[in-house]
């Protein structure tokens, strides 16, 4: 019993800690600046207000920034879906000299050291003329999302007996037809989860992002924009977390997508076995 | 910052193409269809059964299938990731500094950035704080993971819900988000962390500015690291947890075992693949961390946060020293490489079979 208690405790102490911050980023966001400013701070908004959150949507350029992140975003998880399906489909389908050598430079390629390619990837966005534009950074976050990709579509397309799309196949359907008919509709909680984890890699990527653009500060993307927030927003630490949070709530959402989707994934199992 | 999973749930054993193929690299045979490809499987032999003489060439073609597949993905690795590699090891034999940026034509001094940069204290200064920002991070990381997830497994229902719910909040917390968050947790006259430490009666903590500091500020830097890798520790060891059998608590509890006794007997033997996988993934991750450092510090004060892939971005783009950094970069990337055949030892060991 007494254990029960003790462990009950140590659970809600790390649950208190752990959310804590992410708890006092949306308060700070929806409190009056009154209660911000105040030297003992208020736990609770007395008057909840949303005037931060104008202050932070009518900031210079914001849209902008939001546009940048969901073009660079959205190009790069479907170029990495695209090419990667076409790789997942020849390692999981089919069988070739050097596959497994190409797996595992997939796997290899998961770990590589981006953090250590910043510079070089600025001078060979300058040589080529690339500096400054959306598109390289698209390309960068393209690669960076790829061998995750590859090794995940794998995953779900190995799980997808063969038997069906021979079925098809025996059916008069050509491999494509049978592919697309077949296999792409069984696929598409694959493909989902695949491009919500390239979604979060390359909405939240900033080393990059503050490398790669650099002239006109219009063209950044959100984290970049973000982490100047002492220069936009000064002291107003209300609009900052009010950004913080807009900036969070697309992530937020792609993780409640991906949670139910392992869910009814799980329970399909379960009730399919 | 994990943000990605350690593997997915299919990586195992179900890799390889359909049932009963023959050999990958059957010449074309009779039927002449797909060879090396589809490898014959009965559908297809079902479907060209019909002599239907494919001719020589095509077959070829087909066999290039998998190839052309493959291809973008070789491209694409091939100018956006093996090309800088090699060109960030090129650099760094070269004299390459703002001119050479501009105007090209750099040239090749062999190892003397090299020289330098091992020559330069400061280096090994910034090495040694790479190691012990590296070493704190994940002991902390594993501690605080592994507690997490023995917690969630003993939590009743609801409370583990809750628990969960909270972890997988932490974990959707973009980077740039975090950063801003720790800053105002840890501003000097309105933080609530310097409130907190006051009111606790900590004097001296009143107005402190903890971004002046050197160690405050790395240790603020630590916080936030943890803070953002213990959910992915946790979830995935609980997931592990949960697979092993009930019956190896049950016997190892009637031998008269305590809590703690059952982790070292029965929890961390069976799970000790993975534990190796996700300590090795957070060495690696930890390791070459910058946007965290970046953005909240770049390095400072007085370099009192500067770890390796800091300082290679300072030293190039700072400084114009491309070739120094470049030189800094590449070191880096050996010393990751390093901890990346640990990684894939236990990851070839942890499979079972060559991924």
């Amino acid at each position: 019993m007494i254990r029960r208690v003790l462990l009950n405790a140590l659970a809600l102490a790390i649950l208190l800690v752990s959310v804590f911050p992410v708890y006092w980023m949306v308060v700070t966001a929806v409190k009056p600046t009154l209660e911000i400013t105040s030297e003992t701070p208020a736990f609770w908004p007395s008057r909840p207000t949303l005037e931060h959150f104008a202050t932070a949507v009518a900031a210079d350029g914001f849209w902008g920034f939001w546009r940048n992140s969901l073009l660079v975003t959205a190009g790069a998880v479907l170029l990495s879906l695209a090419v990667a399906l076409l790789a997942a489909f020849a390692v999981a389908r089919l069988r070739w000299r050097g596959r497994r050598a190409f797996v595992l430079m997939v796997f290899i390629a998961q770990m590589a050291p981006w953090e250590a390619l910043l510079t070089v990837m600025f001078i060979i966005a300058r040589d080529t003329n690339m500096l400054d534009r959306a598109a390289m950074l698209t390309l960068v976050y393209f690669m960076i999302t790829l061998p995750i990709a590859i090794v995940t579509l794998r995953g779900f397309l190995a799980s997808i007996p063969p038997e069906l799309e021979e079925a098809a196949l025996t059916d008069g359907a050509s491999r494509p037809a049978a592919f697309r008919r077949v296999v792409l509709p069984l696929l598409a909680p694959g493909l989902m989860s695949t491009s919500l984890l390239g979604f979060i890699t390359a909405w939240n990527e900033f080393a990059f992002a503050n490398t790669l653009i650099i002239k006109n500060q219009d063209d950044r993307t959100l984290p970049v924009w973000l982490s100047s927030f002492s220069n936009v927003f000064g002291t107003d630490w209300g609009a900052t977390m009010a950004a913080s949070t807009l900036f969070m709530l697309p992530v937020l959402l792609v993780f409640l997508v991906l949670q139910r989707r392992v869910v009814t994934g799980a329970l399909a199992g379960a009730v399919k076995g | 910052m994990p943000t990605t999973p350690l593997t997915d749930p299919g990586t195992g054993p179900g890799s390889g193409p359909g049932p009963g193929s023959g050999s990958g690299s059957g010449t074309g045979t009779g039927t002449g269809v797909r060879p090396g490809s589809g490898a014959g499987r009965p559908p297809l032999r079902a479907r060209s059964a019909p002599p239907a003489p494919v001719p020589a060439r095509a077959a070829r073609l087909v066999g290039l299938w998998p190839y052309l597949l493959i291809a973008p993905t070789v491209a694409g690795a091939g100018y956006l990731l093996l090309y800088p590699l090699l060109r960030n090891v090129v650099i760094s034999f070269q004299h390459f500094r703002a001119g050479e940026l501009i105007r090209g034509g750099a040239a090749f001094v062999g190892l003397e950035n090299y020289r330098r940069v091992l020559g330069d204290p400061e280096f090994w200064e910034v090495t040694r704080r790479t190691l012990v920002w590296t070493g704190v991070n994940v002991v902390s990381i594993m501690v605080l993971g592994t507690l997490t997830a023995l917690v969630l497994a003993a939590l009743g229902r609801r409370m583990r819900l809750a628990l969960m719910s909270g972890m997988v909040l932490v974990w959707a917390v973009p980077v740039l988000a975090a950063t801003t968050v720790f800053q105002w947790l840890f501003q000097s006259r309105l933080g609530v962390v310097n409130w907190l430490l006051t009111a606790l009666g900590l004097e001296s903590f009143r107005g402190h500015t903890w971004f002046a500091d050197g160690t405050s500020t790395f240790v603020i830097l630590v916080l936030l690291v943890v803070w953002q890798s213990v959910p992915f520790v946790a979830l995935t060891l609980y997931a592990g947890i949960t697979t092993i059998p009930g019956e190896l608590y049950e016997s190892a509890r009637i031998d008269g075992a305590g809590s703690w006794r059952l982790f070292g007997l029965v929890t961390f033997p069976i799970l000790r693949p993975l534990f190796g996988l996700i300590t090795s993934l957070e060495v690696i991750w930890v390791f070459k961390c910058f946007a965290q450092i970046w953005a909240v510090s770049k390095g400072g004060p007085d370099g009192a946060t500067t770890t390796l892939p800091v300082y290679a971005f300072q030293v190039a783009r700072s400084l114009n020293k491309y070739d120094l950094g470049a030189a800094i970069s590449t070191l880096t990337v050996l010393m990751l490489v390093t901890l990346l055949l640990f990684h894939l030892r236990r990851l070839h060991r942890h499979e079972g079979e060559p991924p």
